[in-house]
């Protein structure tokens, strides 16, 4: 590395290959490989999606889901001790005494709360607690958009049919109709609240293609649409006043002794105290697990994507499904490495970017279903040998940026994606005029904790909404689904809590006694005792500190 | 017997194949703080946080420097991509005099920095009601007076670590020019950088929060095939052809989704 010669922004070496990339670009500008059939998509599957690949899973031993499969990373933390025994704690004083708990604040977890309010449930009975700020969550980070089916060649039927061949057949059906159904009046409602649509001169929405969508209808904010969705609905909690209090993470749920979830123990991650939440009904919406690094995978999730919901979840003997899937984001940027793992938005290759090999070759098509593309990203660099390496080791293919350019007109970039063009430019890449190197990356959780069209589960109190459920995306996820099923659901289990908590009388009692439940059965299915969970955030600090640090306070 | 035999080692060699895949993957993408031994760095620099030596590996972000250090974050850090705003830092570079902002998730090392985070910019936001509120030019003095304090000195602007023209939607902002205030400002992640060394005081990005927000309600045309969609779906046009779906079986829901028409781009 020591002598490596960098113009704008790449090693001399990687610039031969994006001449090479250069040389073929006119040509392909009207060239699109073919879509591949079911029977190729199906033998690419099973051949390098890391989800087949064997060695990643294994069963869970205890609880609701036993003899399920999953990540290994991921049954580790449900086969875990909790972080507070029965009996450490003072349950008898309460901190928070509130109708509705909300534990997470992304556009799940903040719609519930704008919609239990409108329903009724005053600013001041609901409580959304937040690990980190108040929006530092995936949410965040969405960048390409979200679906809704409201053009005239379109219709929900067709978003229907698109979703639910996208998850392999294996989501519920009943929820899909929901999701396709409430979209178009999502989109409404974020007009109301003054959400900024890109739009046609005309005022049409802007809409787009994305990964195994038959139609138009991925809806943006250039590319800044999870941003935008969610400083405008915590724009709006904030002018209702809804209770919210940060860097608190939920460490243990609270149930009544009979199996109905009562409230929460909330950590304070500065002082180290515990607080104690009672509440008539509890709303899950912690987002997914990206942190976990499942199968060494860089991710392109936030800082709290750490499974910590459905490790709760599970306590109080919530069921899971769809535990075997992990949805890998084909491009994730693999150059340079200090943004490894960070998500190139899918709508870049809705806009005509492509993937390239080193040949300078457009080698599949690039709107498959995102574990269809990661597959074949996999296979061109580790079994046909035809991606990059990159200085530190690491293999990448291109995605071919200033095609976007060459088909949309120049401008289109620094249009709709100002945010990935800031990215690489701040490493000195500009991305209308070179390629950038991309490689899969670990993105989403694809099942969850399950869930009915009212966002209730099997256990009475909890509701569960956002990317910590299962079944809206049965075993993959299609892109702009997500922020989708965010707003749908979010909404959804704040209306449908409201509801409950009318029928609910304060005076459950709050205790321990499933976490007692559970310590039996680990002790009984012999898992030792050093794991423990939720583990709350991930371990990034260098191993050489790590080796040499004391426990003194 | 023979075939058998063949069979069996088909698969058993497919299986290390695959494995090895996996293996390599993970290899090739060993993260340099966690994942790298010492030894097998090359390139290495000194940072100063908060005004202590720390030598750290070349290639990481300020975060990730942080992070090897033996920082682990409790504040400070959300996305860790450039999108949440949680990571501002304030540094100054050995030797010279001028103070710079950054995001230390989308931010290079560079040796001899002095760095500090601010983790938090207490800033006054003022609560309003959308639907009750008018879209008039007034909207911004009423609710954000200290806006009339602006010297123009363009503190803001260079303080953004998203290079946005901070100084110049404030200065919409007083004309009441909703579209400038909500274009210009659209790329705010709301970090606070230019609220803290504003010298007016104005809480720049809660002031742009407010004018995105009135122009995305009442500034921009409204999509009248949204309008048309939503009654469709209330007069329950599609409710039929959905519930079959919904009771259709895998076989028959296959052939609909391989057959489906396809929109070009
Ligand atoms: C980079 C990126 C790009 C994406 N792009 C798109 C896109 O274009 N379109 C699309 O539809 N989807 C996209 N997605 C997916 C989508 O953004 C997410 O799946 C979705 O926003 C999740 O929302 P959520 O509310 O369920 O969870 P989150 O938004 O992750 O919010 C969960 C919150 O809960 C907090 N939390 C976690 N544990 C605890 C605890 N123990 N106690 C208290 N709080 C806790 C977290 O810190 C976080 O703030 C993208 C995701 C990523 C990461
Ligand atoms: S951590 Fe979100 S912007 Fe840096």
């Amino acid at each position: 590395m020591a002598e490596l010669k960098f113009i704008g922004g790449y090693p001399t070496y990687m610039r031969e290959f994006i001449d090479v990339v250069n040389s073929t670009r006119s040509k392909r500008k009207d060239y699109t490989p073919p879509a591949m059939s079911p029977e190729a998509r199906e033998k690419i599957l099973n051949t390098y999606h890391p989800d087949y690949a064997p060695g990643g899973k294994r069963k869970i031993s205890i609880g609701q889901n036993k003899g399920d499969i999953g990540p290994k990373e991921v049954v580790d933390l449900l086969e875990a001790y909790p972080l507070v025994e029965p009996g450490e704690i003072d349950l008898s004083h309460i901190d928070y005494d509130v109708d509705i708990l909300i534990i997470g604040g992304g556009l799940a977890g903040t719609s519930a709360a704008l919609l239990a309010n409108d329903s009724g449930i005053p600013a001041d009975k609901i409580l959304l607690t937040n690990k980190l700020r108040h929006g530092d969550s995936n949410s965040t980070m969405a960048e390409g958009g979200t679906q809704s089916a409201d053009r005239p060649g379109d219709s929900p039927v067709m978003h229907f049919i698109d979703t639910i061949g996208g998850g392999h057949y294996a989501n519920k059906p009943e929820v899909v109709k929901a999701l396709v159904e409430d979209a178009p009046f999502i989109m409404q409602w974020l007009l109301e609240l003054g959400a900024m649509i890109d739009r046609e001169s005309n005022g049409d929405f802007s809409e787009r293609l994305a990964g195994g969508f038959s139609r138009k209808r991925l809806h943006y904010c250039r590319d800044y649409t999870g941003l935008e969705e969610l400083r405008v609905i915590r724009d709006e909690f904030r002018n209702k006043g809804i209770g919210c209090i940060e860097y608190f993470p939920v460490i243990e749920l609270l149930t009544d002794g009979e199996g109905r979830v009562t409230g929460a123990v909330l950590f304070n991650f500065e002082t180290e105290e515990y607080k104690i939440v009672r509440a008539k009904a509890t709303i899950l919406s912690t987002g997914g697990f990206g942190r976990l690094h499942i199968r060494g995978f860089p991710t392109t999730n936030h800082y709290g994507a750490t499974a910590d919901g459905i490790v709760l979840a599970y306590r109080v003997s919530a069921k899971l499904r769809d535990t075997d899937t992990v949805q890998y984001h084909p491009t994730g940027a693999a150059y340079p490495q200090q943004i490894v793992g960070l998500l190139l938005t899918e709508k870049l290759r809705g806009a005509g970017a492509q993937p390239i090999n080193k040949d300078g070759e457009a080698f599949v098509y690039p709107l498959e279903p995102r574990d269809v593309e990661a597959s074949a990203l996999i296979k061109e660099c580790y079994v046909r040998e035809k991606g990059i390496i990159t200085p530190t080791g690491m293999r990448g293919v291109w995605l071919d940026t200033p095609l976007i350019e060459l088909k949309n007109g120049e401008g289109t970039i620094e249009k709709e994606f100002p945010g990935m063009m800031r990215m690489f430019n701040r490493f000195d890449i500009d991305m209308r005029k070179d390629p950038v190197l991309v490689f899969p990356t670990l993105h989403y959780q694809n099942g969850g904790v399950e869930t009915d069209l009212e966002c209730k589960t099997n256990v009475e109190g909890l509701f569960v909404a956002g990317e910590v459920s299962g079944g809206v995306h049965g075993k993959n996820r299609l892109m702009g689904n997500s922020t989708l099923d965010c707003l749908v659901f979010g909404r959804r289990a704040g209306i449908y809590s409201a509801e409950y908590v009318k029928s609910v009388k304060n005076n459950r009692k709050l205790t321990m006694r499933h976490v007692k439940k559970y310590i039996n059965m680990l002790k009984k299915a012999r898992i030792k005792p050093e794991r423990r969970a939720p583990i709350l955030l991930p371990e990034y600090r260098g191993r050489a500190v790590l080796a040499r640090m004391i426990d003194i306070f | 017997m023979k075939t058998k035999k063949k069979s069996v080692k088909t698969k058993k060699s497919m299986k290390t194949e695959k494995k090895s895949i996996m293996a390599r993957i993970a290899e090739s993408t060993k993260s340099v703080t966690t994942g790298v031994e010492e030894k097998d760095i090359k390139h290495w620099l000194t940072i100063y946080i908060m005004g202590k030596a720390y030598k750290v590996p070349a290639v990481l972000t300020i975060m990730q420097a942080m992070e090897y250090a033996g920082y682990k974050f409790l504040r400070s850090c959300g996305c860790r991509a450039g999108f949440c705003g949680a990571c501002s830092t304030v540094y100054r570079k050995k030797g010279e005099y001028r103070l710079q902002t950054a995001m230390a998730c989308q931010t290079r090392v560079e040796d001899g920095m002095y760095l500090v985070q601010i983790p938090f910019a207490p800033a006054e936001k003022v609560t309003y009601d959308i639907d009750k509120e008018d879209y008039s030019a007034s909207v911004f003095l009423k609710y954000y007076p200290e806006i009339a304090r602006c010297v123009s000195c363009n503190t803001c602007t260079k303080a953004c670590p998203q290079d946005l023209e901070v100084m110049d939607y404030v200065q919409a902002s007083l004309k009441g020019d909703f579209s400038s205030v909500a274009e210009d400002s659209f790329d705010c992640i709301q970090c606070g950088l230019c609220a803290i060394r504003c010298p007016a005081e104005i809480v720049h990005y809660n002031l742009a929060q407010l004018g995105r927000r009135m122009y995305g309600k009442y500034g921009m045309p409204e999509p009248e095939h949204l309008k048309k969609r939503l009654g469709e779906i209330k007069s329950a046009k599609f409710e039929k052809e959905l519930r079959k779906l919904v009771n259709t079986r895998r076989k028959e829901l296959e052939k609909i989704y391989t057959g489906r028409d396809m929109e070009k781009e």
